[in-house]
């Protein structure tokens, strides 16, 4: 029986998803009636849920060296990926030939992990709505090369110029256009087209025989008028800059116990390892999570209030829609301290009869799904930022962070700070050399005493690794207070 | 569960003339010298949680990559598509966008006369990755979880046993006439438990063995006992004073500490003045007991390879010889930069400029014994498992994240957590007091149990 297309929402629909489901059909000679053969096949031995992922990447990227443009590349990447769900159980096949034949292979592949009678996929699709958070046309993938490299040539003259220190700048400009195509068994249809733009320059500064590093960067699914009007090449090379310069003056960081003020921001990468990996449904269905059972009880401050929001206009962890073809959302993690609820895909939230918060994301088509943190961060309090280091006798200011790490099991943490001072008597002092800081991610934020009222997003630079699989996310902080947390530095 | 042994079949049709007639027809499209690289690879993975099977993957890709010079100006372009019309518009765009890059007076294929590749079979492929049939692959890996779980009382949870195998091929050619190709095989057990401590407190650790050849795997058992006894050993942990004391690293972690030694050695870092190790070729930088290795030659290894991302012949290079910087890991580019000779390390992706790659990394060992190293310490931190990304390649500077255990009067006396270990790598370097004779290869790098003094460590 022929598939139908629910019809009642195409006049209707979202004209950029439409035109992706009309890429994927054009470019690859897709039919609704092919998809139902997939999923039909793939419920070939039974299960209660299979989907395919249908996906196609362009991504380019240039490199400034030395004041030369020494890379240039261009990739095209496009796969398809069935996963078959019985019960606990998930297959998995993929395939990057999007032929008919190689698509129900995969199909009959991903089926060998039910062993039951065949089941029929819901016959008519329902294609699903989004709003618009992102740009498709004049996306950063479109625009002439030629004004991607005068970025970069900018980048380099803005921090040679910003010192006579500054030694070596190295720039990168790198944008991909991702267009994916999600059908589920149940019916559910969604296409989506998802910009990412970056920026980035790293610095070297040299005084003597002292050498540091800086870096900066950032962009989101922008468009590449973002990188002439909102933040310049200008920007990022003299923060990049600022930072390398600044460590040439750097003290041991101290070590041990001490009050510790995050600046606005970058620093929300503490939200990100501290609670939002263990708060990711897959650790709690399997009790392997530190804050498994905790929901309803206070994980934080009562001054402490997280969200995932994977709504926000052109943010690098925005999605219309996630990797299952499920509508992102704001989900509210934890509310004045209570822990509220976890970050759920399909699987975790039939599994734990819990919504689906549309958090179930993937690298790519040769990856299985799992939940995993869209834009992270913590709303704004009452303090002022000034009050807040004021308040402060002996510490450490951080306001720049390279990445972190979790063990989800145990809650330990880590961040690492790229820039950072000495508070000493409510005053910032000597910038202090990187270190990295180490927490317990239930115990972490019951000791956050103030919360300022300066809620900023990071630049859009933010990399989650999960078992292996990379996804662009965000964070965001207001200035925070913590009583105690340690400082891994060398210094007393 | 019925058997899935029915492998994608990728390979049909591609082999060293379609990746030589790719160059050639980037040259006759007006490139000066071209490049091009073809990777295949086929993946099987399952994991089994608590007794029932969780995911089952498998499958295969291939992608080409090509790489052209015009004059001394480079770009290079990767894809998915092989059919006639994406190879066209492969090779367009690498010429249109070399085009718009700089001309890098340095930039260009290695000289002809330096092509080569390591003769005979370096045991990289072995068939018997795949020749188990599907239900014993979800065996193995069920049987890694199983012991795991049945090693103690205090073994509660899991985060699941696996099982992974996979063999990939990758054709290099180039404009110069090198064209070489090898294949790869690879096979994984792992376990991952998690115990449970007096307070409800968990703790999971991991243990595995992977190899060329499924002949070569430990047991799944041995796996699997081997990741309980690590789970349980880190239950009660506790943290621990602000101080300084001797590190021991033991030799499963040690490698993170010779990687920060790897990338100090990298020769983009090195003409960037993005290293510490900077100008010192022929200094000494480290104590007389530090000799370092990298030997891309060694057979079976998986930091082996008969030639690299660039067609030079794999080789031996020291490092460091009893403290004295002998050497960079150099490809062609970074060894114009600097006015030396490459060392063979040239690695690559499919996309862009080689960059650098060690071969198998390693720091030679001594000759105590791990436990004779123990029992001369009186207090100190037995370093098991690191945090975060440590060290700062340009400073030198090192802070990480770490847990392990508590060495009292010569003996591992109690787990700790929650702690930061720093120093700096050039006054660690002259500080290793001692070195164990326990060489492993866990992975393409590997370091013996190594004990430091003069490291901070923070607790409380």
């Amino acid at each position: 029986m022929p598939a139908s297309h629910d019809s009642a929402n195409e006049p209707h629909g979202n004209t950029a998803a439409h035109a992706t489901r009309q890429f994927f059909y054009e470019r690859f000679g897709l039919s609704d009636r092919l998809l139902e053969r997939c999923l039909a096949e793939a419920l070939g031995a039974g299960g209660e849920y299979a989907d395919l992922y249908f996906e196609f990447v362009t991504a380019s990227s240039l490199g400034l060296d030395e004041s030369l443009v020494k890379s240039a590349s261009q990739g095209i990447s496009a796969g398809c990926g069935v996963r078959v769900v019985a019960g606990e159980r998930t297959g998995y096949a993929y395939t990057d030939d999007l032929s008919a034949e190689r698509l129900l292979r995969a199909a009959r592949t991903a089926a060998c992990i039910a062993s039951g009678p065949a089941q029929q996929p819901v016959v008519g699709f329902r294609e699903q709505q989004a709003p618009a958070l992102y740009p498709v046309a004049g996306a950063s993938a479109d625009a002439d090369v030629t004004a991607k490299l005068d970025l970069l040539l900018r980048a380099d003259r803005a921090a040679l110029g910003y010192d006579e220190r500054v030694v070596q700048v190295r720039a990168s400009y790198a944008d991909e256009l991702r267009r994916i195509l999600v059908v589920g068994s149940d019916g559910s249809f969604a296409a989506d087209t998802q910009p990412m733009a970056r920026c980035n320059v790293f610095v070297i500064a040299k005084e003597g025989t002292n050498t540091t590093r800086g870096s900066s960067g950032g962009g989101g699914r922008v468009s590449m008028d973002f990188f002439l009007t909102e933040k310049t090449p200008e920007h990022f090379a003299t923060e990049a800059a600022r930072q390398a310069v600044l460590q040439l003056g750097a003290v041991a960081a101290p070590a041990g116990e001490m009050e510790v003020v995050l600046g606005p921001g970058g620093p929300g990468i503490l939200l990100h390892e501290a609670v939002g990996h263990g708060l990711e449904a897959d650790f709690n269905r399997k009790k392997t999570s530190a804050f498994a059972g905790l929901v309803g009880q206070l994980v934080a401050s009562p001054k402490v209030t997280v969200v995932d929001n994977g709504v926000l206009p052109n943010r690098r962890g925005s999605l219309h829609v996630d990797d299952e073809g499920s509508p992102t959302q704001e989900t509210v993690l934890i509310e004045k301290g209570v822990l509220k609820g976890y970050l759920s895909d399909k699987l975790s939230a039939r599994l734990m009869g819990i919504a689906d918060t549309g958090n179930g994301r993937r690298e790519s088509y040769q990856h299985i799904p799992m939940p995993r943190m869209t834009n992270t961060y913590m709303l704004s309090g009452e303090d002022a930022p000034e009050d807040i280091l004021r308040s402060v006798k002996r510490g450490l200011y951080a306001v720049n962070f390279g990445g972190g790490q979790v063990d989800i099991t145990n809650g330990k943490f880590v961040f690492a700070a790229s820039e950072a001072y000495l508070i000493e008597d409510g005053k910032i002092t000597a910038p202090v050399k990187n270190a990295t800081l180490i927490g317990n991610g239930p115990e972490a934020l019951k000791y956050v005493s103030m919360v300022g009222n300066d809620l900023a997003l990071d630049e859009g630079v933010g990399t989650c690794g999960k078992a292996g699989q990379s996804v662009p996310v965000g964070v965001g902080m207001p200035t925070i207070k913590l009583d105690k947390m340690t400082v891994g530095g060398t210094g007393n | 569960m019925p058997p899935t042994d029915a492998r994608m079949q990728t390979t049909v049709g591609t082999d060293q003339d379609f990746v030589a007639d790719l160059v050639n027809r980037a040259v006759r499209a007006g490139a000066t010298d071209a490049e091009a690289i073809y990777a295949e690879g086929d993946e099987f993975e399952t994991e089994v949680r608590l007794g029932q099977v969780e995911t089952l993957k498998e499958s295969g890709s291939r992608a080409v990559g090509l790489r052209v010079l015009i004059g001394q100006r480079s770009a290079s372009t990767s894809s998915s598509d092989l059919s006639p019309d994406g190879i066209e518009r492969l090779i367009s765009g690498a010429i249109s966008l070399a085009r718009v890059t700089s001309e890098d007076p340095y930039a260009g294929l290695a000289e002809p006369t330096e092509f080569g590749s390591v003769p005979g079979d370096l045991q990289l492929f072995h068939e018997d990755v795949y020749s188990l049939p599907a239900a014993e692959r979800i065996e193995y890996a069920r049987r890694a979880e199983a012991a795991a779980m049945a090693a103690d009382a205090r073994i509660t949870n899991s985060k699941g046993g696996s099982f992974e195998a996979a063999t990939g091929r990758k054709i290099f050619a180039n404009s110069r006439g090198f064209v070489g190709e090898y294949r790869t095989s690879y096979c994984s057990i792992a376990a991952q438990p998690i115990a449970q401590g007096s307070h409800g407190v968990m703790q999971r650790d991991y243990w595995f063995s992977h190899a060329r050849s499924l002949a070569a795997l430990d047991s799944p058992e041995s796996v699997g006992r081997e990741a309980a006894r690590r789970a349980l050993r880190r239950l009660d942990a506790r943290k621990v004073k602000t101080q300084r004391v001797p590190v021991v690293f033991a030799p499963e972690i040690a490698p993170a500490i010779l990687r920060e030694v790897l990338h100090a050695v990298n020769g983009d870092a090195i003409y960037r003045n993005a290293s510490f190790l900077c100008d010192k070729l022929g200094e000494r930088i480290a104590g007389e007991n530090i000799t370092i290795v990298d030997d891309s030659t060694l057979p079976g290894r998986f930091g082996t390879r008969p030639f690299d991302g660039e067609g030079l012949p794999a080789r031996r290079t020291l490092v460091l010889e009893r403290g004295t910087l002998h050497n960079y890991l150099l490809n062609t580019y970074t060894a114009r930069k600097l006015q030396l000779h490459s060392t063979g390390n040239a690695s690559r992706g499919l996309a862009g400029a080689p960059g650098i790659g060690a071969g198998n990394f390693w720091l030679e060992p001594g000759t105590q014994s791990p436990a004779e190293i123990l029992a001369g310490i009186s207090n100190g931190l037995y370093v098991t498992e690191l945090l975060g990304h440590g060290g700062n390649t340009v400073t030198g500077d090192y802070s990480s994240g770490a847990s392990g255990l508590w060495i009292e009067n010569g003996a591992l006396a109690y787990p700790v957590e929650e702690i930061t270990i720093a120093g700096n790598m050039q006054t660690m370097l002259l500080n290793v007091v001692a070195i164990g004779n326990d060489l492993i290869f866990y992975g393409s790098a590997a370091c013996p149990t190594l004990c430091i003094e003069g490291m901070t460590i923070a607790g409380e």
